[in-house]
């Protein structure tokens, strides 16, 4: 079953929301995703979170992408490749209307569309099934060398987790997109410095991170990742040298915006108590 | 679905690796969605020529088959038909999860085209051979699996597969297999071929086990044993109607491979008889081990992979028979 909106949504003619209206935007999206995970009963909360910055500049402002055409063939595509993500990444396709809000309550539940990793023959809008780590990037440069041999200007972000730079594949595809000079492929990697077993640096610590996309051959930019300003800075003018894909390090706190579990590795996958909840719905409510 | 329209006469003296080579040339000119991608053997595998003459729908991985087949995943999600090639123990076992779960899972149009498998690197020892990868890329869902025999059904199978919707693996084996067709025929993706007729029992084999179960037939014939013999080049979706046609009129089957018979295609017709029509099957393979070191002929001797061995076990099925 392919899920599509129903055609009486507008959002294929969004105008792109300004960095004040995509930090309200974020709020209310990590308030649908925790709100989602709580009807599921547990989700991957806090990579959802950190990233849900990232996702909504790129939905809301930055790619190139229309809702009611969701297979035109100039789009830029999105990968999430930590598809452990999809708790947030569900809800930003369903707010940019490639998908039914009512159908969030179904995440994990038999039958439905979405779960834990995202399918792509299930959602509309979603460019590549993930979940396995390390897989995104060597796809997305499968998929750049595809467009630039017919010739679009179509861009591919691999959004990664930071723990999932371990693999080794992520490093075979950072070799390869160099070589191949796929400056329309840019990798931002989710640095919320928690892996699942304990805070990254104490499991497989990645430094100097810079300095290995760097020596890989690519085009470094690093920014705080819940800075609106800076999110889209670093998303704009791309790519930022001829000829060289692009690795946006975005500095980001796991379980950002509910504060009693920010930066604690434990709250890779989990559930928010009630009082948690409330309390989360309190404050995002206030900041959007 | 293009028309198939590779013939005999432009394979008739040529190996089945370069049949292979050859085969894509042609495909590149009819179909120009086609890619190749190579991981630094485009040389061996004989995905040279079509480079040369598609250097711009060429693309080298290096030695990076991982990131070769994420990447063909990604081809041909815009639109690409991308041809992965690689030695055939590397795409099923070292992509092996990029195989199912980037491609297998969501059902992309890719296709994978293992050379050198089997025992095809016989003195490369373990390492180097390819005699598992059946059995792996079988169970995957979606997954189309082809394996043709001498250079013509190569040929044959290679524009076959690139016409066929979703993923095959397509296994090719050594180079040189020596011919088991000598005159044109319709080749196609899930129908056996019925290579010699006999009610006695039937010999299934695919690649260079169908010269060995020929020989065999040859020699049967004049023990007065009539020996059916099946070329079952697609071993997933297998041809069921004629598994069961088979052990209904012969009554004991062989199935030859040279693979082994773990999860090969000997499981893969056992599956059918025994659920539609139970028979004495033996299966010739490689006898769950690892194969060890030396040329082709004395390894296969060593491994019980050859006519003398179809022979022997062709005559106890039969007594096997109620």
């Amino acid at each position: 079953m392919l899920i599509t909106k129903k055609r009486n949504w507008r959002n294929n003619k969004l105008k792109k929301l300004n960095s004040m209206e995509l930090v309200k935007k974020a709020n209310e999206l990590r308030l649908l995703s925790l709100e989602m995970i709580n009807e599921a009963g547990g989700g991957h909360i806090g990579g959802s979170l950190s990233a849900m910055d990232i996702m909504t500049a790129l939905y809301f402002n930055i790619l190139n992408i229309d809702p009611e055409n969701p297979k035109k063939k100039d789009r830029d595509r999105f990968i999430l490749s930590a598809g452990h993500k999809a708790a947030g990444y569900i809800p930003v396709l369903a707010e940019r209307g490639f998908l039914d809000k009512k159908l969030l309550a179904t995440f994990n539940k038999l039958d439905s569309p979405f779960g834990m990793h995202p399918d792509m023959n299930k959602i509309s809008g979603c460019e590549m099934s993930t979940g396995s780590l390390g897989h995104g990037l060597a796809i997305g440069l499968g998929m750049a060398l595809a467009l630039r041999m017919d010739n679009y200007d179509s861009r591919v972000f691999v959004l990664m987790g930071d723990g999932e730079i371990d693999e080794g594949t992520v490093w075979e595809a950072a070799m390869g997109a160099a070589h191949h000079s796929t400056d329309n492929l840019i990798a931002i990697v989710d640095y919320n410095k928690c892996s699942m077993d304990g805070p990254i640096n104490q499991i497989i610590n990645i430094e100097p991170i810079e300095e290995k996309w760097y020596s890989f051959g690519w085009e470094v930019r690093r920014i705080n990742g819940h800075n609106m300003d800076e999110i889209l800075t670093a998303l704009s003018n791309l790519p930022n040298e001829k000829g060289k894909p692009t690795v946006i390090i975005a500095d980001t706190i796991k379980g950002k915006g509910v504060s009693s579990i920010e930066g604690d590795y434990h709250w890779h996958y989990g559930l928010l108590s009630d009082k948690q909840l409330l309390s989360a719905r309190k404050k995002l409510g206030e900041e959007q | 679905m293009g028309k198939l329209s590779i013939s005999m006469k432009e394979f008739e003296n040529i190996s089945s690796r370069d049949a292979f080579g050859k085969a894509l040339t042609i495909m590149g000119k009819k179909v120009p969605e086609l890619v190749l991608l190579g991981a630094d053997a485009l040389g061996s595998t004989r995905g040279a020529a079509f480079a040369k003459m598609f250097p711009k729908r060429t693309f080298n991985f290096g030695i990076a088959e991982q990131e070769m087949i994420a990447a063909a995943a990604g081809f041909a999600t815009c639109g690409k038909i991308p041809i992965a090639t690689a030695y055939g123990f590397l795409i099923s076992m070292r992509a092996c999860e990029q195989v199912r779960t980037d491609i297998c899972y969501p059902n992309l149009n890719v296709k994978l085209m293992a050379t050198h498998t089997g025992l095809s690197m016989a003195t490369g020892g373990t390492t180097h051979h390819c005699t598992e990868d059946i059995a792996i890329m079988r169970s995957f869902a979606n997954l189309t699996v082809v394996a043709p025999s001498d250079a013509i059904e190569t040929a044959k199978a290679v524009e076959s597969v690139i016409y066929y919707p979703g993923p095959v693996y397509l296994r090719m084996g050594r180079g040189e297999i020596p011919n088991v067709y000598s005159r044109d025929y319709k080749f196609e993706i899930g129908k056996s071929i019925l290579l010699r007729k006999g009610n006695d029992v039937t010999i299934i084999a695919f690649g260079i086990m169908l010269v060995e179960a020929l020989k065999a037939a040859e020699v049967l014939v004049k023990e007065n044993i009539q020996a059916r013999v099946i070329n079952m080049h697609t071993i997933k979706p297998i041809d069921k109607d004629a598994i069961i046609k088979a052990a209904s009129e012969t009554g004991a089957i062989i199935t030859a491979e040279e693979h082994t018979v773990c999860g090969g295609l000997g499981e893969a017709v056992a599956g059918v008889t025994s659920a539609f029509c139970p028979v004495p099957l033996i299966r010739i393979g490689i006898q769950d081990t690892f194969c060890g070191i030396g040329p082709e002929d004395g390894l296969r001797k060593k491994l019980g992979l050859t006519a003398e061995n179809i022979i022997q076990a062709s005559k106890k099925v039969i007594l096997m028979k109620k």
